[in-house]
C-alpha cells in the first residue's frame, strides 16, 4: 500500500474539490428535491385521481427505473435533444441543460423528490383520524388543519425514513461521476486511480470520506429527533 | 436498423437478470451468515458482522465496485505472483460484478433477517432446544419458515434496489442493458431521429417491467406466508 500518494497535496486538494462537488450536489438536490416533494405530496394524498394519478406515475417510474439511467436519460438523452439544444443558449430554464453539473442536479432531485413524495405521503396517512375530527371541531378550516395539525405530526413522523433517503441520496451522488465534467469524491479518486493505478489507495480513501460523511449526517439527524421527536422517547427518571 | 438495437437491448436485458439473481443468492447466503454472526454468543463473531453491515452501508455501491473490480485484479495478480505463479490473470467482469453486487447487499439482507430473527419469540427456539433437536435444526425447522414472513417486506425492498443496482455493472464495461442502451445510443445518432433518449427509455421501460413483476410476484408470495396470520384492525 502507498498511502503516501495520498497525502501529497495535489491528491488532497482533488479530494478536497471533489468533497466540495459532492456536498453541493446533494445541497441542491435535497433543496430542489424537497421544495418539489411538498405540492407534489398533497397532490399525492389528494381525493381526485386526476389530481393524485400524474403523481403516483411520476413516482412510480422514477422508482422502478436504475437511478443511473435516469442520469443517462437527462445527461445524454433529453440534453442531446435538437429541440432542447436550440434554446440552451439564451432561454431560461434551458439554459441549464447545457451545465452537465445542472443535467445530474436535476436528475437526482427527481429522484429524491419521488421517494420523498411517497414517505411523506404515507406520513400524511397515518395521521390519527381523531386529531383531524378535532380540528374540524376547532372550526379550522382545511388549509388551517393541514398548515397546523398535520403536516407538523406527518414531517416529524417522516423523520427516521428521511434520515435513511438523505444518507441514500448520499451514496447516489457518487454517480455523478459518471457524466464527464461533473466532479466529486468518486470522480477524485477515479483520475487518482488512472494517474497512479492504485485503486485501493483512492477507493479506500473515497470509501473513508463517505463514511465519515455517512456518520455525520446520521449524528445529525440523532440531534434532530432528539429535538423534534423529544416526546416520543421513554420519560426518564 | 433500429429493431436491431432494439433487439441487443432486450438480449442485455438476459445479462442484467443473471447478475440480479447471482447477486441475490449470494446476498441471501451472506446475509443469513451476517444475521447469525451478529445474533451469536462469540463476540468476535458479532464484532464481524458489526463491522460487516456497517462499513458496506455507510459506502456507495458504486465506490466498492470499483474498489473490489479493479482493486480485485491487482490484489489477485500480487497474490499469485507472491506464490510463484507468473501469468496476468484478469478477472472475469460477470463474476466480479455479481459477486460484488452480492457481497454489497449480503449487508442489507443481514440487517434484515436479523429483525426478523429477533421478532420470534425465544420461546420457541428454546421450545426446540428442549426437544432435543440441534441448533441447526432448530434454525431450519422452526426460525427459518416463521422468519421468511417477518423478512418478506424488507427482502422486497432490498430486492427492488438490487435489480436497480445491476445498471452499475455497465460502468465496469460488462455489456448489459444499460451499456448496450447507451453504446446505441452513441452509434445510431444521426440515423435514427434522437437516439440517446429512444434507447435509453426503451431500457427504463425494461426495468420497470422488472420490477413490476417481481412486486406482483413477492405480494403474491407475501399473501402465501402471512395466510394464518391475524392482524389488528382498528
Amino acid at each position: 500500500m502507498q498511502f503516501d500518494v495520498i497525502f501529497t497535496p495535489d491528491s488532497l486538494r482533488l479530494f478536497g474539490a471533489g468533497l466540495v462537488g459532492t456536498l453541493q450536489i446533494l445541497i441542491a438536490c435535497l433543496l430542489i428535491g424537497g421544495a418539489l416533494a411538498l405540492p407534489m405530496t398533497l397532490m399525492r394524498v389528494s381525493q381526485h385521481w386526476w389530481v393524485k394519478g400524474p403523481v403516483w406515475l411520476f413516482t412510480y417510474v422514477v422508482r422502478g427505473t436504475p437511478l443511473l439511467i435516469q442520469v443517462y436519460i437527462i445527461y445524454y438523452g433529453v440534453a442531446q435533444l435538437d429541440w432542447i439544444q436550440s434554446r440552451w443558449d439564451d432561454s431560461w430554464p434551458w439554459t441549464g441543460f447545457k451545465d452537465p453539473f445542472m443535467c445530474a442536479v436535476l436528475a437526482f432531485s427527481m429522484n429524491t423528490c419521488a421517494y420523498t413524495v411517497e414517505m411523506l405521503a404515507g406520513g400524511i396517512r397515518d395521521t390519527n383520524a381523531g386529531e383531524i375530527e378535532a380540528a374540524h371541531a376547532m372550526g379550522l378550516s382545511k388549509w388551517q388543519t393541514l398548515v397546523r395539525i398535520v403536516l407538523p405530526s406527518a414531517m416529524r413522523r417522516t423523520l427516521p425514513a428521511y434520515s435513511n433517503e438523505v444518507i441514500m441520496m448520499l451514496h447516489s451522488t457518487s454517480l455523478a461521476s459518471t457524466v464527464p465534467a461533473v466532479f466529486d469524491i468518486t470522480g477524485a479518486a477515479r483520475s487518482i486511480y488512472s494517474d497512479f493505478y492504485l485503486p485501493f489507495e483512492a477507493f479506500i480513501t473515497a470509501g473513508l470520506i463517505y463514511l465519515v460523511l455517512t456518520f455525520t449526517l446520521v449524528g445529525l439527524f440523532r440531534l434532530a429527533e432528539n429535538h423534534w421527536l423529544a416526546y416520543l422517547k421513554p420519560r426518564g427518571r | 436498423m433500429t429493431a436491431g438495437y432494439f433487439y441487443s437491448i432486450l438480449e442485455g436485458s438476459l445479462l442484467s437478470i443473471q447478475v440480479a439473481l447471482g447477486a441475490l443468492v449470494v446476498a441471501v447466503v451472506l446475509g443469513l451468515a451476517g444475521a447469525a454472526a451478529k445474533l451469536s454468543t462469540h463476540q468476535p463473531l458479532v464484532w464481524l458482522g458489526t463491522i460487516y453491515s456497517t462499513i458496506i452501508r455507510g459506502i456507495p455501491d458504486l465506490v466498492l465496485m470499483l474498489l473490489i473490480f479493479y482493486g480485485g485484479q491487482i490484489g489477485l495478480n500480487v497474490m499469485l505472483e507472491s506464490m510463484g505463479y507468473m501469468d496476468y490473470v484478469e478477472i472475469n467482469p460477470f463474476a466480479a460484478g455479481l459477486m460484488t453486487i452480492g457481497f454489497i447487499y449480503g449487508a442489507y439482507m443481514t440487517e434484515t433477517f436479523r429483525g426478523a430473527i429477533m421478532a420470534i419469540p425465544t420461546g420457541q427456539a428454546e421450545a426446540g432446544l428442549a426437544y432435543g433437536m440441534g441448533q441447526t435444526r432448530v434454525f431450519f425447522t422452526i426460525v427459518l419458515p416463521q422468519m421468511v414472513r417477518l423478512a418478506l417486506p424488507g427482502f422486497t425492498n432490498n430486492w427492488l434496489v438490487l435489480i436497480k443496482a445491476t445498471a452499475l455493472v455497465s460502468i465496469l464495461g460488462l455489456p448489459d442493458m444499460t451499456y448496450l442502451a447507451k453504446q446505441a445510443g452513441a452509434a445510431a445518432r444521426g440515423q435514427t431521429p434522437n437516439a440517446p433518449l429512444l434507447f435509453m427509455a426503451f431500457a427504463a421501460v425494461i426495468y420497470l417491467v422488472f420490477t413490476t413483476v417481481s412486486l406482483v410476484a413477492l405480494r403474491q408470495l407475501e399473501k402465501r406466508y402471512t395466510m394464518g396470520v391475524k392482524r389488528g384492525n382498528f
